[in-house]
């Protein structure tokens, strides 16, 4: 697809990557970080800075405002119907152990939650330490090798036992978009709830949680331009106030005496201590940046990116890539492995070269089991990529077995 | 992109055509070591006798580093007393750390190709791993886990 999007302009944008000589194509790690962001950030810390809801004065009103502001902007973004759905926390990990937790708290031992085999650890072990304590069930729907699901299979797992289903929208060692609408409104009709780990859509593809109906979706700040330490729970306000808190302490409380405690209102509820608001603040910015630019442009910029990696990859003999044959159901993952070759060694031959990949299991080890597969090597893009970052980048993994002594 | 690389071509070729790296019919001592994050693991196995390394091996899968490092280490240890090995493993680590003089060096042979490693903080682990899990043997050999499957090799 031919855009007009400007890389080298955007690029202005993130001084750690523009004009260096590293390729940083591992941002399914964490992405890079804006300007704008930075200085959202350090505004709020010089001008802006108390602590928010406490203080009885301007300049806490003025700090409960940035924060705030904030949670509208991430509501606006997903779609929530209302910003007292979206909960700050750490990062999806917290999100989903919130969940974990809180919704864990309303299960008996006959009960039954789905998962799936390529969730990111954080989307599996919370559940499975939920059940084991309650001696509760996890049923696991498995991807085919190009890392879709099928509605079939998920439907023979569902049953009236069934209470929670987690479910990633986008795997981070396939890239491909899980249309979880029909896998959602199967899980209603048998009566559970529904929980999707945005953590790697939320960058890469539009994500609207009404349009979805789906009951909680979890991600991070940092993958999407936020700074790292701040995340987001959406739930739908109707399941959430019927939940019990997962972290108590300072701010979440109505009233309290040495017996019992009534909780706050959504949603302070969940936000137990001293809020990150500069945090928050930097993801309001971030949202702010992806608003103001053309996404459906950067996006395609991303997919031309992605083409143009798998294109030359399958044509370098003995590199094998995970997932999709179309490039277009990668959306800038491309996880792949070398014949014979270690990817620890493949990612630190590719440091010597300036180019920054992941290696490893990538936080899905039952995945990598599954396949069969110890460990894999993973570019992932994102729209301040160039075209020339990724030629340089296919051509140090086409000298990778000659440099390991292979006589190719 | 040149073609200077950590990976010279000792390393590669300890590599690909490991002489050590087989299984030993009748071992004496032998113990397991294993780096979790990245998945090196190794079985070590040695036959002492009268304080004398008479024979040893290694099976396992792992990085190139792990698997040339454990490579040449036996090529250096085989023949030796084991104070005369554990007198090379401290040397080897110190290279590691960027801590020898460079006539100590010579004494590790072949091992020298992994003196850069002391500039690839994320490998030093992939580099000792073998000469750790030698040092366990020599201070405490598991003769008694004679039962456990030892790990099989992919390569």
């Amino acid at each position: 697809m031919k855009t007009t999007f400007d890389v080298n302009k955007i690029r202005k944008d993130f001084p750690l990557i523009d004009g260096q000589p590293l390729a940083y194509l591992d941002n399914s790690a964490t992405s890079q970080k804006p300007v704008q962001v930075l200085a959202a950030v350090e505004q709020f810390y010089r001008e802006q800075n108390a602590n928010p809801f406490r203080g009885l004065y301007e300049l806490s009103n003025i700090a409960t405002n940035a924060y705030e502001e904030a949670r509208s902007l991430c509501a606006e973004f997903i779609g929530a119907k209302d910003s007292c759905e979206v909960i700050f926390t750490r990062n999806a990990s917290e999100s989903l152990n919130l969940l974990a937790y809180s919704l864990g708290r309303g299960l008996t031992a006959a009960d039954e939650i789905i998962s799936t085999v390529a969730e990111h650890h954080s989307n599996m072990l919370p559940w499975q330490h939920t059940a084991r304590a309650i001696g509760a069930t996890v049923r696991y729907l498995h991807p085919d090798r190009e890392g879709n699901f099928s509605l079939e299979e998920f439907k023979s797992l569902l049953s009236s036992k069934t209470k929670i289903v987690a479910m990633t929208q986008m795997s981070n060692v396939f890239g491909r978009a899980i249309d979880l609408k029909p896998f959602i409104d199967a899980a209603h009709e048998a009566g559970a709830v529904f929980v999707a780990d945005a953590s790697q859509s939320i960058a890469h593809m539009p994500v609207n949680v009404q349009e979805l109906d789906v009951d909680f979706l979890a991600f991070s700040g940092h993958k999407m331009l936020a700074p790292m330490g701040i995340g987001v729970l959406y739930g739908k306000a109707k399941l959430l106030e019927k939940m019990p808190p997962f972290l108590t302490g300072g701010e979440m409380i109505e009233y309290v005496t040495l017996e019992d405690t009534t909780y706050a209102p959504l949603p302070h509820k969940f936000e137990a201590g001293t809020v990150n608001a500069g945090g928050a603040v930097g993801l309001g910015a971030a949202i702010r940046y992806l608003n103001a630019m053309d996404r459906t442009a950067a996006l395609a910029h991303e997919d031309a990116l992605t083409a143009r990696a798998i294109d030359a990859l399958m044509q370098i003999p003995h590199v094998n890539i995970l997932g999709a044959k179309d490039a277009a159901d990668h959306h800038g993952i491309v996880t792949f492995t070398i014949d014979g070759v270690h990817p620890h060694d493949v990612a630190a031959i590719l440091a010597e070269a300036d180019i920054a990949v992941r290696a490893g299991h990538h936080c899905t080890q039952p995945l990598h089991q599954y396949l069969e597969i110890p460990s894999t090597t993973r570019a992932s893009l994102m729209f301040y990529n160039t075209f020339d970052e990724i030629d340089r980048f296919a051509d140090a993994v086409s000298r990778i077995r000659s440099l390991m002594g292979y006589n190719d | 992109m040149d073609n200077r690389t950590f990976y010279n071509e000792i390393l590669t070729a300890h590599n690909l055509h490991p002489y050590n790296k087989h299984p030993l019919p009748n071992p004496g001592v032998w113990k397991r070591g294993v780096n979790p994050s990245c998945g090196d693991d190794i079985l070590l196995q040695l036959t002492l006798e009268d304080g004398v390394i008479k024979e040893g091996s290694f099976v396992g899968t792992g990085c190139a580093i792990s698997q040339a490092s454990a490579d040449i280490m036996l090529d250096l240890i085989l023949g030796k007393t084991t104070e005369e090995a554990l007198r090379l493993k401290d040397i080897f680590l110190r290279m590691i750390k960027g801590e020898t003089e460079e006539d100590e060096l010579e004494e590790l042979d072949e091992a020298i190709c992994l003196r850069d490693v002391s500039h690839m903080p994320t490998r030093v682990k992939c580099a000792v791993l073998g000469w750790h899990t030698l040092e366990e043997i020599l201070k405490k050999p598991e003769e008694e886990d004679g039962a456990s499957p030892l790990p099989t090799t992919t390569e």
